[in-house]
């Protein structure tokens, strides 16, 4: 069976690790790896790995006799909306894991397979695709009248962009907890923890339910997505089962779930500890991975 | 001289309205928001704090909601202060320039912005906008037990080269005992000459907060931060009478007055406290495990909700070194607490 051709556009930790993953695809062939550094580690890795690689960037990319059908940003939001009108033009369908969002907000274990056609698919953020599904899974069974989820990486993990632009991470994922997940109104925190060893990303969803929702469907909801989830983040697990609150004063009448994972990473090429990242990749690994094979199909 | 035209060697800044928040599990009202700051206002204390106790935003399931919103808190005491200047904290991660701009709206003319002290450099955005909405700054680098003299003042580099006007040495779990203070203060203002000031914000779990602020002052810090009868997170921060008294006694100008300030904790504050700060053996073991402070009332809650010990939480959360924001990690370790139990 023939593969669909794709490109990474960022040669850099996020960009290797996508490519380490996409290598194991039944239905991706990662055959292009640019970016617009010439002394970048990551661009002669790839090389080495037999892909055809450039620092010439986009340009390079759009010049090929055989152009990609898909590509993945691993860049920042401002190259991704230079590139991705570029990207439109030549009917290339993109994966966007910046925060850029020029297309629609995207989960695998939410959004697919109904976004499969849609041109370009943003990927939220690293904490975003670890909790946006469990805030899905419980309004799945009951209203969310308000979701909350706290992140917490490690310090080595937490690159620049995150760093220089912190505010993108929470508003972005609080906008996705609604849009997404589901809940009327979310809220998103994160912590950055320079523990030695590093610790293992974690992440706490709080969501507030009717005192009588039904807390054994919420729990077997929650125990699904989870399934779901590992099914491309492998060390996705609960910590615990779903711990439930009666109403106090200040929660507005309502109850609380409150759900406590941890997201170990696949160790492909980032290191274990860094589970937002490469719940980033992986993501965005699987959203490829049925992109491509709905183009293999046709 | 400084901007308001007070002669002061050191700077004495309340944050009753914003620490003690902790204290009050974020209970306050806008009464006590204005008879406070009345008060302060009367006793020339230039600088008060009033802010969610984990500031802007801070109002959630995490951290706990407020009982009125902080916003209209902020407005109150804006209204209520005739020469003091309103300051808001706020928290990169948790809240966002956004909230900023709403509080600037309000009439809020500082604000201190808080990292963990190795994280500056989350807190770039913040300054930079800070600056342009022409506010006053301060940086927080919090738990600075965690960290050396040297590291925190290359990470106090940073938030000044952002545009941060003073940077303090924030002793969150009250685990700094006596020159531990005061040789990070040293190393701060080394760094900074004349660039920047140095604070210094204490925490009372091992009885410290007021002798490491006289040994901060020595060491340079120009801004101290104190909270009426102690109204804080843990034992409570060091308390802003005594400290204008301590430093009226050594002879210290702050431009502050110690007897409308030692009336407005008995009269004003102690009669809204619903649990006075107190150095009991949770918040001595914070002070001993290097716990941020406001850990405090949720490792009780959880203590009740799961039948474990609060200071075998307390314990455990400092050998894990999580720092300010992780809330959520204290349910996590009181289920983990239960799941051992279970098991033996």
């Amino acid at each position: 069976m023939r593969k669909a051709i794709a490109a990474i556009v960022g040669p850099g930790n996020i960009g290797t690790d996508l490519l380490a993953k996409l290598r194991r695809s039944e239905y991706v062939d990662v055959r292009y790896m640019v970016g617009v550094d010439p002394t970048s580690e990551g661009l002669a890795r790839a090389a080495r790995l037999g892909l055809e690689t450039s620092a010439e960037g986009v340009d390079w990319l759009l010049a090929q006799a055989e152009k990609p059908e898909l590509v993945f940003e691993a860049t920042s939001a401002k190259a991704h909306l230079a590139n991705a009108p570029r990207y439109a033009e030549a009917g290339i369908q993109a994966v966007d894991l910046t925060p850029a969002a020029v297309g629609p907000l995207t989960c695998p274990a939410v959004t697919l397979p109904e976004q499969l056609d849609v041109p370009n698919l943003n990927m939220i953020t690293c904490g975003g695709q670890a909790t946006i599904p469990i805030v899905n899974a419980v309004s799945q069974v009951t209203p969310v009248p308000y979701a909350e989820i706290v992140a917490s990486i490690s310090s080595r993990s937490a690159g620049p962009g995150t760093r220089a632009n912190i505010d993108e991470f929470t508003e972005t994922t609080g906008h996705a907890i609604e849009v997404v997940g589901g809940a009327a109104r979310g809220k998103a925190i994160i912590i950055i923890n320079p523990v030695d060893p590093p610790m293992i990303m974690r992440d706490t969803v709080f969501c507030a339910i009717a005192p009588d929702a039904d807390r054994d469907a919420i729990t077997a909801s929650i125990e699904r997505m989870v399934k779901t989830v590992q099914e491309y983040v492998p060390g996705y697990a609960l910590k615990a089962a779903p711990q439930y609150d009666e109403p106090r004063p200040g929660w507005n009448g309502q109850a609380r779930v409150a759900v406590f994972l941890e997201v170990a990473g696949n160790g492909d090429y980032l290191p274990p500890y860094a589970g937002n990242l490469d719940i980033m990749t992986a993501a965005a690994a699987r959203v490829g991975e049925l992109l491509a094979q709905k183009k293999v199909a046709a | 001289m400084t901007w308001d035209n007070v002669e002061r060697e050191v700077r004495i800044v309340d944050t009753s309205l914003r620490d003690g928040s902790h204290a009050m599990a974020h209970q306050f009202t806008e009464e006590n928001v204005r008879d406070t700051v009345r008060a302060l206002d009367s006793a020339g204390v230039s600088l008060i704090e009033v802010t969610h106790g984990d500031g802007l935003g801070g109002s959630t399931f995490n951290y706990g909601f407020s009982l009125v919103d902080e916003r209209k808190l902020i407005a109150a005491a804006v209204d209520e202060a005739k020469h003091a200047k309103i300051a808001v904290l706020l928290l990169p991660g948790l809240g966002t320039v956004a909230d900023l701009k709403a509080a600037a709206d309000l009439g809020a003319g500082a604000v201190r912005i808080a990292t963990h002290c190795t994280e500056a450099d989350i807190s770039i955005q913040h300054f930079t906008e800070a600056r342009k909405l022409g506010l006053e700054t301060v940086g927080f680098l919090m738990l600075s037990h965690m960290s050396t003299p040297d590291a925190l003042a290359k990470q106090g580099r940073i938030m000044v080269d952002a545009g941060c006007q003073c940077v303090y040495i924030v002793d969150s779990a009250g685990a700094l005992i006596l020159e531990d203070a005061s040789e990070r203060v040293e190393a701060l203002a080394a760094e900074f000459g004349d660039q920047a000031q140095v604070g210094y914000h204490g925490h009372q779990n091992m009885s410290f907060g007021v002798a490491n602020s006289v040994l901060a002052y020595r060491a340079g810090a120009r801004q101290i931060d104190g909270s009426l009868v102690a109204l804080g997170a843990g034992a409570g921060n060091s308390p802003t009478e005594v400290l204008a008294t301590v430093f009226e006694r050594l002879g210290v100008k702050t431009g502050v007055d110690k007897d409308i300030l030692m009336d407005a904790a008995e009269n004003v504050v102690k009669p809204y406290i619903t649990r006075l700060p107190v150095m009991d053996r949770s918040s001595i073991v914070q002070g001993f495990a290097g716990v941020y402070s406001s850990f405090l009332l949720h490792a009780e809650r959880a203590a009740e909700r799961y039948g474990v010990p609060a200071h075998e939480i307390l314990y455990r959360v400092g050998a894990k070194r999580y720092v300010g924001g992780q809330e959520d990690m204290i349910i996590d370790i009181a289920l983990e607490i239960v799941a051992e139990r279970d098991a033996a």
